[in-house]
C-alpha cells in the first residue's frame, strides 16, 4: 500500500484514500472537432506506458476530493513528488532520486547472474 | 510424568503445570508451554508425519518456524480445524486433539508408502513426459489419482465460528525479530523517546537464546536478560512489545504486515478475543534482525524420523527439558552441533559419535570435545542410515572412502551451517550480495529505510552482534528524529566462536542418481533430482525450482534452497552467485486467510447501502433486490402472489390508478456557479443554455470515445444552479468524471460540484391520479398542467417540510418526483401512501419501473446500452446538440466506425406468439436455418411480460435495426426458434398524452 | 528429440534417469536470423513452434531478457476458457481451446491441461442478463456454456456458499464445461523443448535494447546486450514490457502495464473440484494438482514495473473468497507473487503487423492471456509468415482504436479474464 503525500492536505494518507487517474500533461484539445482521427487516438489511447519516472494524475477521492500530479518510479513505485494540478511538470535534477540506485525487481538479479 | 524423555533440572518449563493432549487419538502428557513438538518428543514419539510425494515416515527437524516436516492437524471441534500446523511452533493446550496427516490407514503402516518403492519411476517432472495417452484418461483417470495423492492435510468442511482482528499502526522503528540483536537495536531505539514496535514469532522473545544457554548479556544469563528487557520495554509507553507474531510480509514505503497469534495457544479462549490479529505498520524505519536458520546436512536417507537440526535439539533440551534421544549422533559441517552434543552429554545423554565431514573444525570445541570424552570423527561421513520409522544407526566412513563403520543411535543431530534469514530485506527489493568468504547471501544493496543487524546481516559474533544492533537503533531512531541523550553499551559472552559450514550434497550423499538425500523434505526433493534437472536443461535456479519443486512446499524452502542452489552449482559447473537465487515471496510463513480478512466478512464485506425508506418499504412487504451496493424494494407482493403476479398487479395499478416508488437512489449532483450552464454544455451533448429556470431535460453524457456513459434528468433551478440525476450505478463514476473535467480540463469554469445522492429522498408519484394524491399535501406550488407541466420542476413544501418537487415521469404517466431531505424521507412517504392507498393506488417496486418504462420505450444505460453504444444507437440522436462545437465525446463520435451503416441500433421486438417472454440476452439472426456458427445481429437487451399492453415487449439492438422495423426476425434457443416483428421502441400510449394529463 | 512416454519413463527408471537429454539448448546466437521473436513466455516460445512446425520457417531465435516462462507464462492462475461475448474473441479464444485439447499430445509434453470446468457466478440480474447474453451468443458460435441455477452451481462445487443470506447471493452461474486450468510451467517448457527440436534458437539471458531499421523503415534485426542480430522479421510478445520495446521502434502503442498479485494456500486434499470466478466480488479460484487453492483478483491501480503490489489487493481478494466459501477461512497463505500486466483500452489483445515493416506485435492480453497462448501463437506465427493476419485475428489490429472498431468485452460485459 502506497503513501502518498497531498499537496493539497499537505499531508501523507495511505493509498486508499486516492485513485489513480492515468497520464498527467495531456491537455484536453481545444480544437476537439478538427483534429485528426491520428491525434485523436494519440490523445485519448495511445500512452508513453514510461518504464521508469511517470508523470501522473491521482485524485484524493476519499480526502480533499483534489486531483493533482506525481511524479512515480514505476520500477521501484517511489514517488519523487507530488503537485498540485495545473502546475508545469517540476525540474527533476532538483529531486532526490528515487533510490540511489534503482533497484528493480529482484527477478532481475536472477537474470544478472548470469 | 510429562515424558520419559524429560531430564530433571532442564528447561524452563514448570513441571507443576501439565496439560494432556491426544495424538491420533492416543493421549500423551505435557507441560504447560511445550510445543507440540515438544511434548511428542518427551514421550519419545518422533514419528509424526508422512512426506508428500513417497510417503516416507518423518519426524521433528527443526523446533521452530522453519519446519518442513512435522505438518498436524490441529481440531478443536468441527468448525475448528486446522490443517498443516507446524508441531514446532503450535503450543500444546490442555485436551488438545493433533492428527497426523498424508498417511491411510495409519501413520506407521501407510498404504501411500508404496510409492517409497516405486520412486524410481517418479523422479522430478516425469509427470510431464508421460500419462498423455489415451488422451481421455489424464482427466478420467491420471489426474484425479495424482490430485488424490498430493495434499497434506484436509480442508475444513464448516465456516470457522473464530473471529479475528485488525489494526493499522504507526511507528518511527519497528524492529523484526527479538533475539539479542532486535531486543538491543529496541532498546537503544525507545531510550530515544522514538515509537518502537517489536515483534517476534516465537511466544517468548530471545531467539536463538532459547538454545544457547551459553550465552550472558549485561552479566546476566542471555534468556533471562531478554526477558528482563522485553519485561522493560512493554512498560514503556513507547514500545509496543508483541510475541507469538509474525512479520510475514515487507511491501512498498516500510509498510509491513504482522500475524498476532492470539488464542491458538490457550484451552479456552475467552470467545470474545481474537483468534489471530492482522497489524498493518507504517515505520519510519525499520530493523530487521530476524536471525539465521541453521540446514541440515545433505545425504543418504538423511529424513529419518530422529534426525534433526542440532540447534533444535539443543531447544529441546534446553529449553523444554527433553531429550531427543538416548544414544545420539551429530554430523555437522559446522561448530554449533558440538555445542548440542555438549549439552546433552551434560544432562546425562550418551553421544556416540560427532562425525564432522571436515578436516579441521574450530579447535575450541574440538578441546572441549575431547575433554568431555566424546569420539570425534574429523574429515568422515554419515554415508547411510538405517531404521523404519525412527533412525536406528548411522553408517559412517571417511571421506573419500573406505570402511563403513555402522554405530547405533537413536537420534542425529545435524548441521550444515546457518543461512541468514534475509527474507524480509528481500521482500523490501533490497538487493543480496554473495559473500563468497562465507558462502552466504547477505543484505546488499538497500532499497528502503531499512537495516539488517545480528545473524541475517551476517554478523555471527555476540558483542559485535549486541554493538551493531545497538547503533542501528540509534541511527534509525535519529533518523526519525529522535536522539539519546546517552549511549547505550551492553556486554555479552558466549561460549564458542563457531566456524565451518556447507552448502549442497556432503559426502556420502554422491554423485549418485539413485540415492534419496533430501534437500527439501516435505517435497522429497532429493540431490539427484536437482541435478536432473539441470541435465535435463534446466540452468535457471528459477526453472530447477519449477522443475523439481525444491523450495515450493509450506516451508518455502528455508532449509532447502541453499542446498538446491549449491548442487545445481556444483552440476553446472558456475559459481552459486551466477546460478541466482529465487525469489523471496510474501509471506514469510503462512498466514490464515482469516487473519487477513479479519473483520470483512458477512455485512461487512461490503458497506449496504438502504434508503430513508427501506423500513416502511420493508413493513409493506417489499422483497428486495441488490443493485450494487444498494438494496432497492424489487416488487410488493401481496398474500398469496408470486412475483409475476405482484408485478402485473404493480404495473396495471400505476397506469389505472397510480403508484408511488422509491427513487432516493439515482445519483444527484447539485451543480452551483455562474459557468453552470456551461460546464453542463460540455459534460453533456445536450445544450442547456437555453433550459430555463424551472424546467428540466433529459441530458445525455458521453465518455471522450463516444460511447454512451450516463443519463438523466436535469432540473435548472436557478440561473446558475442544476440538479443533476444519474443513473444508481453511475452516481459515483459521474461525480469522480464530472470533477475531473471541473478540475483539470475546465478549471476556468466558475462551477461547484456537490454530491447530493443521500440528502435527498426521492419518492416517485406515477399515474392518472398522482396530482390527486399529492395535491393536498403540497404547499407553495401550482400543479395545475399549464403552471407546472411535464419536465418542470418548483421549490415548495409538501407535508410542511422543503421540497424540489420535479413534474417528470419514467412510467409515461402524469409523474411527479417527490425530493425531500433525507430525513424527512419516511414521513413523507407515509403521508403519501396514506393518501394514496385509499383511492386504490400500490408501492411499486423496480421491475414494475422497469416494465412500465420500457412500454414506452425508455431506455436504462447498463442494461440497454452497453458501453458500445452511440446515442444515435438508442435513437437519442435529438439529444446531441448539432450546433455545439464541443462536449466531451464530440470528436470520439465521429471516428469512422462510430458513424457507419450497418451500426447495431435500438429497437422494439414484438413475438409472433404474443404470449411468448424473450429472454434478457437472447441473440438475434436473420436466417434461423444457418448451421453454426451463426451470423448474430443483435440481442434482446429488456424483455417482459406486458400486463397492459397484454402482450409480450422487449427491446434489442439490432445491426441496422431502424432500417428493419416491420421485418421478421428470429431468436434461437435451444429448444425452440422465436420469430419476432422489429418495431418501434413505444408499446403503450403511442401517442403519449397520458404524460400531460 | 526423444519421445516421452510411459516407456521412456520405465526405461529411464532403470538406469537413475541418467539418459534424458536437454528439454531444450542455450545456443549463442548466430548473426542472422529468417525470424527474431523477442519474450520466450508461452506465447513466444509457441509462436516459434508453430512458424517451424505450420510455416517451414526454422531459422529462428527466440530472445528472453530472463529465463524462459519467467513472465506471466509463470505467474498466472492458468485459467483456460473461451466463453466470450464477441464473435472476434469467441474466435480466437476458441481456438485456443481445441488446441489445447491435444497440446500435450502435439507437443509430446503433458501441460496438465484439465477440463474441469470454468464456473462464473451471479450475484444479481444484471450479471444474469450478463451471462445469458454470453451464453446464448456462445451456443450460437458452436461454444458450450450453460446457466446453472444456484443449486446446480453448489453440486458443481460443494465449497460454494449459496445462502440467501450471504452479502452477496449467488443467483445463478454460467458453466462452461471445457474450461478448466492447465499447468503453466509445463506449457512453457513443452513449446520450448518441440520448438528447439526443430531447430528453433531459444536464448536466454538475451536483453534487446535496441530494434534496428533499414533506410527504408523496415526492420533490419535487433541490438541486445550479446550483439547486434539481424532479421527481417521482428515479433513483440513482451506482454508488460511491450511499450517498452515498440518504443525503440517509435511506436506507441495503447498500453498502460499494471501489477497483477497472485497467491496459493498450502497444499490440502481434494476439496475444489473446478474454476470458479465472481466478477462482482473480484475474485477466482481453483486447486492445483498439487493441492494448493490458487487464487486471483484484479490488478492494483497504479501503473507499474515491479512486480510487486500492495497487501490490500490481496486482503480484499481473500475477503471475496471467504465471502464466496466460508470453510476456508482457516487455509493459510503460502505464498503470493505479483507479474506486469499490459492493459487496451478495450481490454481485447492485439496480435496484429505494425506501421514498421517486419515488426509484428502481440500484445495486450491483460490479465487473461495464459488460455490464449496456443490460438495466440497460432495465428501470429500465420501473421509473420505471412505477413497477413489470419482471419482469426484480423479484428486485432492496431488501427482499432482510431477507426473505434474495438472489442470491447469490458465494456459489453464487465467482465475480466
Amino acid at each position: 500500500m502506497l503513501l502518498i503525500y497531498c499537496p493539497y492536505c499537505e499531508e501523507e494518507r495511505s493509498e486508499l484514500e486516492f485513485r489513480q487517474a492515468g497520464d498527467a500533461h495531456i491537455a484536453r484539445p481545444t480544437n476537439m472537432t478538427e483534429m485528426t482521427d491520428e491525434d485523436f487516438e494519440a490523445f485519448f489511447f495511445l500512452r508513453d506506458n514510461v518504464k521508469g519516472l511517470t508523470f501522473e494524475r491521482w485524485r484524493h477521492l476519499n480526502g480533499c476530493g483534489r486531483f493533482f500530479n506525481a511524479a512515480r518510479d514505476t520500477v521501484s513505485d517511489k514517488f519523487l513528488t507530488t503537485y498540485k494540478a495545473g502546475l508545469p511538470r517540476p525540474d527533476l535534477s532538483t529531486l532526490r532520486p528515487a533510490t540511489e540506485a534503482i533497484v528493480e525487481t529482484y527477478e532481475a538479479t536472477e537474470s544478472d547472474a548470469k | 510424568m510429562s515424558g520419559a524423555n524429560r531430564i530433571p533440572g532442564a528447561g524452563r518449563l514448570t513441571p507443576a503445570k501439565t496439560a494432556r493432549f491426544f495424538f491420533d487419538g492416543k493421549s500423551y502428557a505435557a507441560l504447560e508451554g511445550d510445543t507440540v513438538a515438544s511434548a511428542l518428543l518427551a514421550n519419545g514419539v518422533h514419528l509424526v508425519g508422512r512426506s508428500f510425494k513417497y510417503h516416507r515416515p518423518r519426524g521433528i527437524v527443526s523446533a521452530g518456524a522453519e519446519e518442513p516436516n512435522a505438518l498436524i492437524g490441529v481440531e478443536r471441534d468441527a468448525a475448528r480445524k486446522q490443517p498443516n500446523v507446524r508441531a514446532t511452533v503450535q503450543d500444546v493446550f490442555d485436551g488438545m486433539k493433533v492428527i497426523s496427516q498424508n498417511r491411510w490407514p495409519s501413520l506407521a503402516f501407510d498404504v501411500g508408502a508404496v510409492n517409497n518403492l516405486l520412486a524410481p519411476f517418479f523422479a522430478a517432472g516425469f509427470y510431464y513426459k508421460t500419462f498423455m495417452w489415451p488422451k481421455q484418461a489424464w482427466k478420467h483417470v491420471y489426474e484425479p489419482q495424482i490430485r488424490a495423492a498430493a495434499g497434506l492435510g484436509v480442508s475444513p468442511t464448516e465456516d470457522d465460528t473464530d473471529h479475528y482482528s485488525s489494526r493499522y499502526a504507526h511507528c518511527d522503528v519497528l524492529v523484526i525479530g527479538a533475539g539479542v540483536a532486535g531486543l538491543s537495536a529496541a532498546l537503544a531505539a525507545a531510550k530515544t523517546g522514538a515509537r518502537v514496535i517489536i515483534c517476534d514469532e516465537q511466544p517468548e522473545v530471545g531467539g536463538a537464546l532459547h538454545y544457547d544457554k551459553s550465552v550472558t548479556v549485561d552479566g546476566q544469563d542471555g534468556f533471562t536478560w531478554a526477558q528482563g528487557t522485553a519485561a522493560k520495554l512493554a512498560k514503556m509507553d513507547n514500545v509496543t512489545v508483541l510475541p507469538r507474531t509474525t512479520a510475514f510480509g515487507y511491501y512498498a514505503q516500510n509498510f509491513v504486515g504482522l500475524n498476532e497469534r492470539v488464542t491458538e495457544h490457550l484451552a479456552k479462549p475467552d470467545r470474545k478475543l481474537p483468534r489471530e490479529r492482522l497489524w498493518q505498520v507504517r515505520a519510519k524505519r525499520v530493523i530487521i534482525a530476524t536471525g539465521a536458520i541453521e540446514r541440515h546436512m545433505v545425504f543418504a536417507n538423511n529424513d529419518r524420523p530422529g534426525i534433526m537440526l542440532a540447534s533444535a535439539a539443543r531447544t529441546f533440551l534446553n529449553h523444554f527439558g527433553v531429550a531427543v534421544g538416548k544414544k545420539i549422533g551429530v554430523y555437522t559441517a559446522n561448530d554449533s552441533a558440538y555445542e548440542a552434543a555438549f549439552d546433552l552429554k551434560r544432562a546425562g545423554i550418551t553421544v556416540a559419535a560427532i562425525v564432522d565431514s571436515r578436516e579441521k573444525p574450530g579447535e575450541g570445541v574440538l578441546a572441549e570435545a575431547r575433554s568431555l570424552g566424546i569420539e570425534v570423527l574429523t574429515g568422515h561421513g554419515v554415508v547411510n542410515t538405517s531404521g523404519k520409522l525412527r533412525v536406528s544407526s548411522m553408517s559412517v566412513a571417511r571421506n573419500g572412502g573406505g570402511a563403513v563403520r555402522k554405530i547405533a543411535i537413536d537420534a542425529l543431530l545435524v548441521s550444515a551451517g546457518w543461512t541468514p534469514s534475509v527474507h524480509m530485506f528481500s521482500q523490501s527489493r533490497g538487493k543480496v550480495a554473495y559473500d563468497n568468504e562465507t558462502q552466504r547471501f547477505l543484505p546488499g544493496t538497500y532499497a528502503q529505510d531499512c537495516l539488517s543487524v545480528g545473524a541475517c546481516n551476517g554478523t555471527n559474533d555476540l558483542q559485535a552482534t549486541i554493538e551493531e544492533s545497538l547503533a542501528a537503533g540509534e541511527l534509525m531512531s535519529n533518523a526519525s528524529g529522535f536522539t539519546a541523550s546517552e549511549k547505550l553499551a551492553l556486554q555479552g559472552s558466549n561460549a564458542f566462536a563457531w566456524t565451518g559450514g556447507m552448502a549442497g550434497a556432503a559426502e556420502g550423499a554422491g554423485a549418485d542418481t539413485t540415492v534419496k538425500a533430501f534437500i527439501d523434505f516435505q517435497n522429497d526433493v532429493c540431490a539427484k533430482d536437482i541435478r536432473l534437472a539441470v541435465r535435463e536443461g534446466m540452468h535457471s535456479i528459477e526453472h530447477i525450482k519449477r522443475f523439481t519443486t525444491n523450495g515450493m512446499a509450506t516451508d518455502q524452502g528455508k532449509l532447502s534452497n541453499i542446498h538446491g542452489l549449491a548442487i545445481a552449482a556444483e552440476t553446472l559447473g558456475r559459481e552459486i552467485p551466477k546460478v541466482g537465487l529465487t525469489t523471496f515471496r510474501a509471506p514469510y510463513t503462512p498466514v490464515t486467510f482469516g487473519t487477513l480478512i479479519n473483520h470483512s466478512r458477512g455485512e461487512l464485506f461490503d458497506p449496504t447501502r438502504k434508503t430513508p425508506m427501506h423500513a416502511l418499504e420493508e413493513a409493506q412487504g417489499a422483497v428486495f433486490e441488490d443493485v450494487g451496493q444498494w438494496k432497492r424494494a424489487w416488487y410488493y407482493p401481496r398474500a398469496g402472489e408470486d412475483m409475476h403476479q405482484a408485478v402485473n398487479r404493480e404495473c396495471k395499478t400505476v397506469r389505472d390508478v397510480a403508484g408511488i416508488f422509491d427513487a432516493s437512489t439515482l445519483g444527484k449532483i447539485e451543480v452551483v456557479g455562474p459557468d453552470a450552464a456551461q460546464f453542463l454544455n460540455l459534460i453533456y451533448t445536450n445544450s442547456w443554455d437555453t433550459l430555463k429556470p424551472g424546467r428540466c431535460r433529459y441530458g445525455i453524457m458521453l465518455r471522450e470515445d463516444g460511447f454512451v456513459y450516463d443519463d438523466g434528468v436535469v432540473g435548472r433551478m436557478a440561473e446558475d444552479r442544476f440538479h443533476v440525476t444519474t443513473t444508481t450505478g453511475g452516481a459515483a463514476r459521474v461525480m469522480n468524471h464530472m470533477e475531473d473535467y471541473l478540475q483539470t480540463e475546465f478549471p476556468h469554469l466558475n462551477v461547484w460540484l456537490t454530491s447530493a445522492t443521500e440528502q435527498w429522498a426521492v419518492i416517485a408519484v406515477q399515474g392518472p391520479k398522482a396530482r390527486e394524491i399529492i395535491a393536498p399535501l403540497v404547499e407553495g406550488i401550482d400543479l395545475s398542467n399549464e403552471a407546472f407541466p411535464h419536465m418542470s420542476v418548483r421549490e415548495g413544501k409538501i407535508c410542511g417540510v422543503p421540497t424540489r418537487l420535479f413534474r417528470m415521469s419514467f412510467t409515461g404517466e402524469t409523474g411527479f418526483e417527490v425530493n425531500v431531505p433525507a430525513d424527512f424521507g419516511p414521513a413523507v412517504w407515509a403521508a403519501i401512501w396514506a393518501q394514496a392507498e385509499p383511492m386504490g393506488a400500490c408501492a411499486y417496486g423496480t421491475e414494475a419501473m422497469h416494465i412500465l418504462r420500457a412500454e414506452k420505450g425508455y431506455i436504462i444505460v447498463g442494461q440497454d446500452t452497453d458501453g458500445t453504444v452511440t446515442p444515435d444507437d438508442a435513437s437519442l440522436g435529438w439529444a446531441v446538440g448539432k450546433k455545439k462545437t464541443d462536449f466531451v465525446g464530440i470528436r470520439g463520435l465521429r471516428r469512422p466506425d462510430l458513424v457507419a451503416d450497418g451500426r447495431k441500433q435500438l429497437v422494439g421486438l414484438l413475438t409472433k406468439d404474443p404470449k411468448v417472454v424473450l429472454e434478457e440476452g437472447a441473440q438475434i439472426v436473420a436466417d434461423p436455418n444457418q448451421a453454426l456458427p451463426m451470423t448474430m445481429i443483435g440481442h434482446v437487451t429488456s424483455a417482459y411480460w406486458s400486463e397492459n399492453c397484454g402482450r409480450s415487449i422487449a427491446l434489442a439492438l439490432v445491426a441496422g435495426g431502424k432500417a428493419k422495423i416491420g421485418q421478421t426476425l428470429y431468436v434461437p434457443m435451444p429448444d425452440r426458434t422465436i420469430a419476432v416483428e422489429v418495431s418501434d421502441m413505444v408499446f403503450f400510449d403511442k401517442e403519449g398524452g397520458r404524460i400531460n394529463g | 528429440m526423444r519421445k516421452y512416454s510411459v516407456f521412456a519413463v520405465a526405461r529411464e527408471a532403470m538406469r537413475g534417469h541418467r539418459g534424458w537429454e536437454a528439454q531444450w539448448t542455450s545456443p549463442e546466437p548466430r548473426k542472422e536470423y529468417d525470424v527474431i521473436i523477442i519474450g520466450a513466455g508461452g506465447h513466444g516460445l509457441g509462436t516459434a513452434y508453430y512458424l517451424a512446425k505450420e510455416h517451414g520457417i526454422t531459422n529462428i531465435a527466440v530472445l528472453e531478457k530472463g529465463w524462459l516462462g519467467g513472465g506471466n507464462t509463470g505467474r498466472n492462475t492458468t485459467i483456460i476458457r473461451s466463453n466470450y461475448l464477441y464473435d472476434e474473441s469467441a474466435g480466437i479464444y476458441d481456438h485456443a481451446l481445441k488446441l489445447w485439447d491435444g497440446l500435450s499430445q502435439d507437443l509430446n509434453y503433458n501441460v496438465m491441461y484439465s477440463a474441469r470446468g470454468v464456473m462464473m457466478l451471479s450475484h444479481n440480474i444484471h450479471d444474469q442478463q450478463v451471462f445469458k447474453r454470453h451464453i446464448h451468443a456462445n451456443r450460437l458460435n458452436g461454444i458450450d456454456n450453460e446457466w446453472l441455477t444456484p443449486e446446480q452451481a453448489k453440486e458443481f462445487c460443494p465449497p460454494l456458499d449459496i445462502s440467501r443470506t450471504a452479502r452477496y447471493p449467488i443467483n445463478g452461474a454460467a458453466l462452461q464445461r471445457r474450461g478448466g486450468t492447465a499447468r503453466h510451467d509445463a506449457v512453457a517448457w513443452g513449446y520450448a523443448r518441440a520448438a528447439a527440436d526443430r531447430g528453433v534458437h531459444i536464448i536466454q539471458n538475451c536483453e534487446v535494447t535496441g530494434i534496428r531499421r533499414n533506410p527504408d523503415g523496415s526492420v533490419a534485426g535487433v541490438d541486445t546486450n550479446r550483439g547486434q542480430i539481424n532479421a527481417k522479421k521482428v515479433g513483440v510478445v513482451a506482454a508488460g514490457h511491450t511499450s517498452v520495446l515498440m518504443e525503440m521502434a517509435g511506436v506507441r502503442m495503447p498500453l498502460v502495464s499494471y501489477p497483477l498479485q497472485a497467491l496459493v494456500s498450502e497444499p490440502i486434499k481434494p476439496i475444489f473440484p473446478c474454476v470458479v470466478m465472481s466478477n462482482t466480488v473480484h475474485a477466482y479460484i481453483s486447486q492445483s494438482d498439487k493441492g494448493e487453492l490458487v487464487i486471483g483478483a484484479g490488478t492494483d491501480q497504479y501503473s507499474s514495473y515491479s512486480q510487486t503490489g500492495g497487501l490490500q489487493i490481496i486482503t480484499h481478494t481473500l475477503d471475496a473468497i471467504c465471502e464466496l466459501f466460508p470453510i476456508f477461512r482457516r487455509m493459510k497463505m503460502m505464498r503470493s507473487w505479483g507479474g506486469i500486466v499490459d492493459v487496451t483500452p478495450d481490454r481485447s489483445p492485439i496480435l496484429a503487423k505494425t506501421p514498421v515493416p517486419g515488426l509484428y506485435v502481440n500484445c495486450g492480453w491483460g490479465t487473461g492471456g495464459f488460455k490464449a497462448t496456443p490460438g495466440s501463437a497460432n495465428v501470429f506465427a500465420h501473421t509473420i509468415a505471412n505477413d497477413a493476419p489470419h482471419k482469426i485475428n484480423a479484428p486485432f489490429t492496431l488501427e482499432r482504436f482510431r477507426s473505434g472498431r474495438l472489442i470491447d468485452e469490458a465494456a459489453a460485459a464487465a467482465v475480466a479474464h
